[in-house]
């Protein structure tokens, strides 16, 4: 089962943890909030990307598991 | 030849006071009875009506997925039309009322709801007063609730989930989905959300059938549509036209163009630009405006004469949908925010440097709000780079620009922000 990383923008503060954690997926842009690639992330980069959701001070990053429909 | 037709704006009084429900009765005849509610779905799909409040959605999916639900389920009529050049909704509220309830009540049925609220914009008082007394003259009819809301007058106001919150009592802003509306909407009931226009022309499709609704518009684009049409023309108004109509044919409606024109805005403020004279080429339907990177999206047109000065046009609407940004996506606040500065200078003639900083920001801005605020705007602005190009050099070298700002684009003054 893959995941993919989403984030809520409402939530999101631009604390820029993420970017900083995990840079294969997350940039930030130039206010300093992040731009995430939504692709399915491959399970080498799995823990990078569980870091990095853990680190949101605001809880404004998750992973979302993909089923077959998505 | 006139290319109106009168389907939904049937009976209208020259002294501009409402539909009544006599009249309405006499128009139109009454509401079958209980239809079983499966072929009524069958019926709208069948007629491939789409949502009218802009983002075209199919309405019988919408439906569907409401019915399919559990619990006590609300119907809810957006009247809101926050945008500024559209003014089609409110035409249907004030002077056919009835069309719209008729609407509502099948919806109603549709879904299988027992209350239902139409949602207006506050300071749209004549409207409301309109509605109030139309429910009065069916009261001993209905066969659902029907209750007024009045939201406050924003341009986000209007869109599903932030509609929900300020009837709920909040803020207008929008919520990050899902949950969706039909899933958990009003007081958490799944809630269909519908556009007056959507619900009037269900009401024409329950009386007469999907085969009647498809006699005009296009085979993939049925039925008529009501389009705010502006600017440069004799006679600007809302008019009701068979999807698929030569938008040419409608500015000679509209008495033609009152001078000659530079570019048609199509889609209203989450749409785009596009040259006149390729917009005089095209058809009012999304095949045909999408296919030369436009939108029919609600349908608000505007002119723009070779006499106004574009660029100032553009930088006014561009700092007003950074202004009417819900304030709570970073990119969205921050980057329309920029971007309207940028806007602003390069109308100045300040310098064209800011371009390329704007088409960057432009890309950034997309895809990143809980809702499509910034995508619309995104739109808007892009596409008056692309076709505004020429402007654009001419401002930057300091050239004189012949055109004046006519205020062509309606915007509201700007208003202090709320606290959150």
């Amino acid at each position: 089962m893959s995941s993919r990383l989403r984030v809520n923008p409402i939530a999101c503060d631009g604390h820029g943890l993420c970017a900083e954690l995990f840079p294969e997926r997350v940039t930030l842009d130039d206010w300093g909030y992040p731009i995430v690639d939504g692709a399915p992330i491959p399970r080498p980069l799995e823990q990078h990307a569980r870091r990095a959701v853990d680190a949101c001070p605001v809880l404004a990053l998750r992973l979302q598991v993909l089923t077959r429909k998505d | 030849m006139s290319v109106s037709v009168s389907r939904l704006l049937r009976g209208l009084h020259s002294d501009g006071r409402p539909v009544d429900i006599g009249e309405h009765l006499h128009l139109h005849g009454p509401l079958p009875g209980r239809v079983d509610r499966g072929s009524l779905l069958d019926a709208v799909e069948l007629s491939g009506l789409h949502g009218r409040g802009g983002a075209g959605f199919p309405t019988a999916v919408k439906l569907r997925a409401v019915a399919g639900r559990r619990g006590r389920k609300v119907v809810l009529a957006n009247g809101v039309e926050g945008e500024p050049p559209s003014g089609k909704d409110k035409v249907l509220l004030r002077y056919v009322p009835h069309l719209v309830l008729d609407g509502v009540e099948v919806a109603a049925h549709a879904v299988g709801a027992d209350q239902a609220i139409v949602a207006v914009s506050e300071n749209a008082t004549a409207e409301a007063a309109v509605l109030q007394s139309a429910l009065r003259e069916r009261r001993e009819s209905d066969r659902v609730g029907i209750g007024i809301a009045a939201v406050p007058d924003t341009f986000v106001a209007g869109e599903e989930t932030a509609l929900i919150n300020a009837i709920g009592g909040g803020p207008p802003r929008p919520t990050a989905t899902p949950p969706r509306p039909f899933e958990r909407g009003l007081d958490g009931r799944p809630t269909l959300v519908q556009n007056v226009e959507t619900l009037a022309q269900l009401a024409l499709i329950a009386r007469h059938g999907p085969a009647w609704y498809r006699q005009i518009g296009t085979r993939e684009e049925p039925g008529s549509a009501l389009v705010t049409l502006s600017g440069a023309v004799r006679l600007p108004g809302v008019y009701e036209v068979p999807l698929g109509t030569p938008l040419r044919d409608l500015v000679d409606e509209a008495g033609g163009p009152t001078e000659p024109a530079r570019a048609v805005l199509v889609g209203g403020y989450f749409g785009a630009w596009l040259d006149a004279d390729t917009a005089f080429a095209l058809d009012l339907s999304e095949a045909s405006l999408g296919a030369a990177g436009g939108l029919l999206g609600a349908r608000a047109i505007v002119v723009l004469p070779e006499g106004c000065c574009a660029l100032a046009e553009v930088a006014r609407v561009s700092r007003f949908l950074a202004d009417e940004s819900a304030g709570q996506c970073g990119p969205c606040v921050h980057g329309l925010g920029a971007i309207a500065q940028v806007i602003a200078s390069l109308a100045q003639g300040e310098s064209r440097e800011g371009e390329l900083r704007v088409r960057r920001w432009l890309d950034h801005v997309e895809g990143r709000g809980a809702c499509r605020h910034p995508d619309g705007a995104a739109g808007f602005i892009r596409s008056a780079l692309d076709v505004f190009a020429d402007e654009v050099v001419l401002h930057a070298r300091g050239a004189r620009c012949a055109g004046r700002d006519l205020r062509m684009l309606p915007v509201r003054r700007r208003r202090e922000r709320r606290a959150a």
